[in-house]
């Protein structure tokens, strides 16, 4: 059976694959927030899991607002990276996997999940800079990956309790597939930011440090917020960290939290790195 | 037509929150601002931008601000800020100037803001415990 060994959060901000792509990861500017990244990337090349879904938002590239679905699993067979209006080079073609992403599919129907099935679906920086940021660049890259994209983009987007409900559902949909096949979940965006507004620029250090405590710890905690009190605290864009309840949501309720690491500023963001392992793996 | 529902998120001070009144008005801006994800209909623009507006159907203080480059009168106006984004950051305007701009401050000073956010964060850190230090 397939079985989940952990999940690991990520912002996923345009500048962190940009620093990338220029060789900048060792600036004073980002060497901090960087080489916090390497004990995430030394557990997942300690047990090697074989597919990554990841949870993350569209900003444009995949979805317009014409049609706009609150939760969208990927289910092909690749997810092509595009150009998203400021004409970088694309990252290599990310390969999926269609027969485990429609079991996942089904099985979230059946848990009153009624996701939107996506048979093309590019991804953005959303998706791409998380992947760099744990395993590096590749042509051919070492992990099968699958988005699961949530809508935090344009409101209504649902709710905290909602995204750690869908991760429970997603557990269970993961762990009925019936190949020995090892998952991560990661978790992406957040923490505070706000980048429109008077109120640019926010960034709240204590709540994300509340907020990585009990996300590891007591995720329900965090579902006492409706997105208005979570916009109010951490900014219109800080509402992304709901999207770290799915990851949440999909492990077991005591997990081992193996790294945690927290940078601000990150560009305009407080950045959390958490890897939290499931303790029968 | 029937009247906006209101929202609680509304009384955020100097917060805009991108819903479904922001989506619908500024439905043709955010639709111009997509197609830009294409080279070929970045090209298009670039070589009639008033007949690009006609074509998606951007009117009126929308039109003007596409063709003024007035990226903070966009969003404004509603323009979401990651389609904003697509236009504005290849035009050398980032999104921190336009958060600099929306508080009437240069950019220097925006990311000196930024930069005070985290001061004092690694004893921060090591009071709470368990986080990564080098």
């Amino acid at each position: 059976m397939a079985k989940i060994i952990g999940g690991v959060t990520s912002s996923h901000i345009p500048a962190v694959g940009n620093a990338i792509a220029n060789g900048q990861t060792q600036t004073p500017y980002w060497k901090r927030f960087f080489d916090g990244y390497k004990p995430a990337q030394d557990w997942l090349a300690k047990h090697k899991p074989d597919i990554a879904i990841v949870v993350y938002n569209d900003h444009g590239l995949n979805f317009f607002l014409d049609k706009v679905p609150t939760f969208a699993l990927g289910c092909a067979d690749t997810y092509d990276n595009a150009d998203e209006g400021w004409a970088l080079k694309p990252v290599a073609p990310f390969k999926g996997n269609a027969p485990f992403s429609w079991h996942i599919a089904e099985k979230l129907v059946e848990q009153e999940f009624d996701i939107c099935t996506c048979q093309e679906m590019k991804v953005d920086h959303g998706f791409v800079n998380p992947i760099r940021a744990l395993w590096g660049t590749h042509e051919i890259w070492p992990i099968t990956a699958i988005p699961l994209a949530v809508n935090v983009v344009q409101h209504p987007v649902p709710s905290a309790l909602r995204c750690l409900k869908l991760g429970k559902a997603l557990r269970k949909a993961i762990e009925s597939f019936p190949e020995d096949l090892k998952v991560v979940v990661l978790g992406t965006g957040g923490m505070s930011h706000q980048l429109q507004g008077e109120r640019a620029g926010l960034i709240d250090v204590d709540f994300d440090l509340e907020t990585m405590d009990r996300i590891a710890s007591d995720p329900e905690w965090f579902t006492q917020f409706s997105n208005t009190d979570i916009m109010r605290r951490t900014g219109t864009e800080g509402i992304e960290t709901i999207m770290w309840l799915v990851m949440r949501g999909a492990l077991q309720d005591n997990v081992k939290v193996v790294h945690k690491h927290y940078h601000a500023p990150i560009s305009n963001t407080g950045a959390g790195v958490l890897v939290l392992e499931n303790t029968f793996i | 037509m029937s009247s906006w529902t209101k929202h609680d998120y509304e009384d955020i001070p100097g917060t805009y929150v991108f819903d479904g009144k922001h989506a619908h008005d500024s439905y043709a801006l955010n639709k111009l601002l997509f197609s830009f994800c294409e080279q070929a209909n970045r090209d298009e623009f670039d070589a009639d931008p008033a007949a690009y507006c006609d074509k998606y159907g951007v009117q009126g203080k929308f039109k003007e601000f596409v063709l003024k480059q007035d990226f903070l009168g966009m969003l404004k106006a509603g323009a979401n800020i990651y389609y904003m984004a697509k236009m504005a950051i290849p035009r050398g305007t980032s999104v921190q100037d336009c958060g600099a701009k929306m508080q009437g401050i240069t950019t220097p000073e925006f990311q000196a803001k930024l930069t005070a956010k985290g001061q004092g964060l690694e004893e921060k850190l090591k009071a709470r415990g368990g986080y990564w230090n080098g």
